[in-house]
């Protein structure tokens, strides 16, 4: 399904060869990592299941709660799979930490808009902070943070104490609040150094400007130039640029555990789905008679292809379609697995505790946090790298839309 | 596996915020920034064609002021060996005119001393035939002072010239 298409793979761009080829082994043991790490995770979770049972702490399957292994913990014991989870998930309020059973986060501002008003005092629209749920672990004016499998994590309506579904939920969640923050950074970098750009008209650059220039010349010149070619490279600069720094900023932010930074920006789904769709809707809008053409007609292919079932625009069609689906998962997938691996990592020092007692957590401890501090610095890398994949591809792709001729 | 399903919420409010970020940014950010960037290249593009420019006219002046050199070291050769020229010119058309005079004179000299010398001769001559009518005048005076003497010679004569 993530196979790019016929167009791509013939579409010989010398600069990704190479820059695939550099990073090849980088990614070969990064995936190894990863596949560790999972294997990790479920070996942990298989534990903790064993842990429990044998704990005697009543499992009672009730018809209305399905066995979630979080809930049914003693309080204070460490679930890895839970913690990993958590931190890559999307959430209500934004966790700071846990002190002796007391959760300290900050709360955020939830907005629901309900389609059964009779269910919660006959209003539709509602707006509250997520501290009136206590963590979870109460309801508020008919809504409720799920445990169920179904809905796990997220806020549904409740018709006498039975979960009926889902209102329609655009609150600021920890993701949101994170893009929010990002783009105050965002806002802050660009139109100071615009600012800048501004007043040293014709002079060297200074400061920021310096740091963020040669940037944007890369992009410019290595990214969308060649991609794109001479002449129509500029009408897309202003979309290539803000992605590129987004995705960017947002993977670094992604980096920093402490709040506000350290939400799971980019390796949330929707996110990427958002800035994929910005590229296709783009790619889509500014393509030229040939691109559509190309799609419909390529030529060079044998008619027999084309005339009684059309199987070459189907393959096109499809390729015009993967092509930001590959990008929503290439950027998801990269940075949702450097935050996996760390949060393994460091769970692993609990995971030893609980197997070997204290020395075990010390002794591991040293292993994991180094281990932990070679994969974020490996991060640091990929965000780079994955701004720089998705721009450049999506320069490949606008520069396919506006070719006229190969 | 929540985190694989991508929530509406998130999608709403990521579709806004990244067009609000796309458009205020494409306004206030990359357009100054491009066109900045924009200007300073063509001002150090002009800049630096300029330079090569002014190092070209230097170049050429450097060139024009060794050709002027060597001209003028040329000229310089030129005029010393006219001067050479001239001056052996000179010199021997001196030598060749002092000899010429030197020449003229001695001839000169020459026909001079020849003149005196005929002169000299000439009146020599004649003061010798002078002296010798006197001499003879004197001689003949004295000889024929008596008569006998004059009678002798004039016997002596005659038969002289009988003889003849």
């Amino acid at each position: 399904m993530l196979k790019d298409s016929w167009k791509e793979k013939t579409f010989k761009f010398v600069g990704i060869v190479k820059f695939f080829t550099r990073f090849a082994m980088l990614r070969i043991y990064k995936g190894l990592l990863f596949s560790l790490s999972l294997i990790a995770l479920s070996f942990t979770q298989v534990y903790a299941r064993h842990h429990a049972h044998k704990g005697g702490h009543g499992i009672e399957d009730h018809g209305d709660e399905v066995t979630n292994l979080g809930v049914h913990h003693e309080p204070g014991e460490f679930d890895a799979g839970k913690f990993v989870i958590e931190h890559v998930s999307d959430a209500y309020d934004w966790h700071i930490l846990t002190w002796k059973n007391k959760h300290v986060s900050i709360p955020l501002p939830i907005i629901l808009y309900s389609s059964h008003p009779e269910l919660h005092g006959g209003k539709k629209f509602f707006v509250f902070m997520s501290s009136k749920f206590h963590h979870g672990h109460s309801d508020y004016k008919g809504f409720r943070i799920s445990h169920t499998e179904e809905n796990d994590g997220k806020i549904v309506e409740l018709e006498n104490g039975h979960e009926i579904g889902r209102p329609f939920d655009i609150s600021i969640t920890k993701t949101i609040a994170g893009i929010f923050f990002s783009v105050i950074i965002i806002f802050w970098i660009f139109l100071s150094v615009a600012r800048s750009a501004k007043k040293n008209k014709g002079k060297a650059p200074k400061g920021l400007q310096n740091l963020v220039e040669p940037i944007i010349i890369f992009v410019r010149d290595e990214v969308a130039k060649p991609a794109i070619g001479d002449k129509k490279f500029e009408r897309f600069m202003p979309f290539l640029l803000s992605v590129f720094f987004f995705i960017l900023i947002n993977n670094l932010i992604g980096l920093i555990p402490i709040p506000p930074f350290g939400a799971n920006v980019t390796g949330n789904i929707a996110v990427t789905m958002v800035l994929a769709l910005f590229t296709f809707a783009i790619t889509t809008l500014s393509g030229n008679k040939h691109y559509w053409k190309e799609i419909y007609n390529p030529a060079g292919v044998p008619w027999w292809l084309k005339f009684p079932i059309p199987l070459m625009p189907i393959i096109e069609l499809t390729g015009v379609l993967t092509k930001p689906f590959v990008l929503m998962v290439r950027l998801f997938a990269n940075i949702i697995a450097g935050h996996l691996i760390v949060t393994v990592c460091v769970s692993l020092i609990f995971i030893f505790y609980s197997l070997m007692g204290i020395a075990g957590g010390w002794g591991i401890s040293i292993v994991s946090v180094a281990f932990s501090v070679f994969i974020l610095i490996l991060d640091v890398l990929v965000s780079f790298i994955q701004a720089y994949v998705f721009t450049l591809l999506s320069a490949l792709y606008f520069g396919m839309a506006t070719s006229e001729h190969h | 596996m929540g985190f694989l399903e991508p929530n509406i919420g998130t999608i709403f409010w990521m579709s806004i915020i990244f067009f609000v970020v796309l458009y205020v940014l494409k306004k206030f950010a990359w357009k100054p920034i491009l066109n900045a960037l924009k200007e300073r290249e063509t001002s150090i593009e002009n800049a630096l064609n300029s330079a090569e420019e002014a190092r070209k006219e230097v170049e050429g002046l450097k060139a024009d002021n060794e050709k002027i050199i060597v001209q003028a070291r040329k000229e310089k050769d030129i005029i010393l060996k006219e001067a050479k020229e001239i001056k052996e010119k000179i010199i021997a058309e001196a030598k060749e005119k002092a000899s010429a005079e030197a020449q003229k004179s001695i001839e000169k000299a020459r026909e001079q001393i020849a003149s005196e010398k005929a002169a000299a001769i000439s009146e020599i001559k004649a003061q010798v035939a002078d002296l010798s009518v006197m001499i003879a005048e004197k001689i003949i005076k004295t000889e024929l002072e008596d008569k006998s003497k004059q009678k002798e010679m004039v016997k002596n004569t005659l038969d002289n010239l009988k003889l003849n």
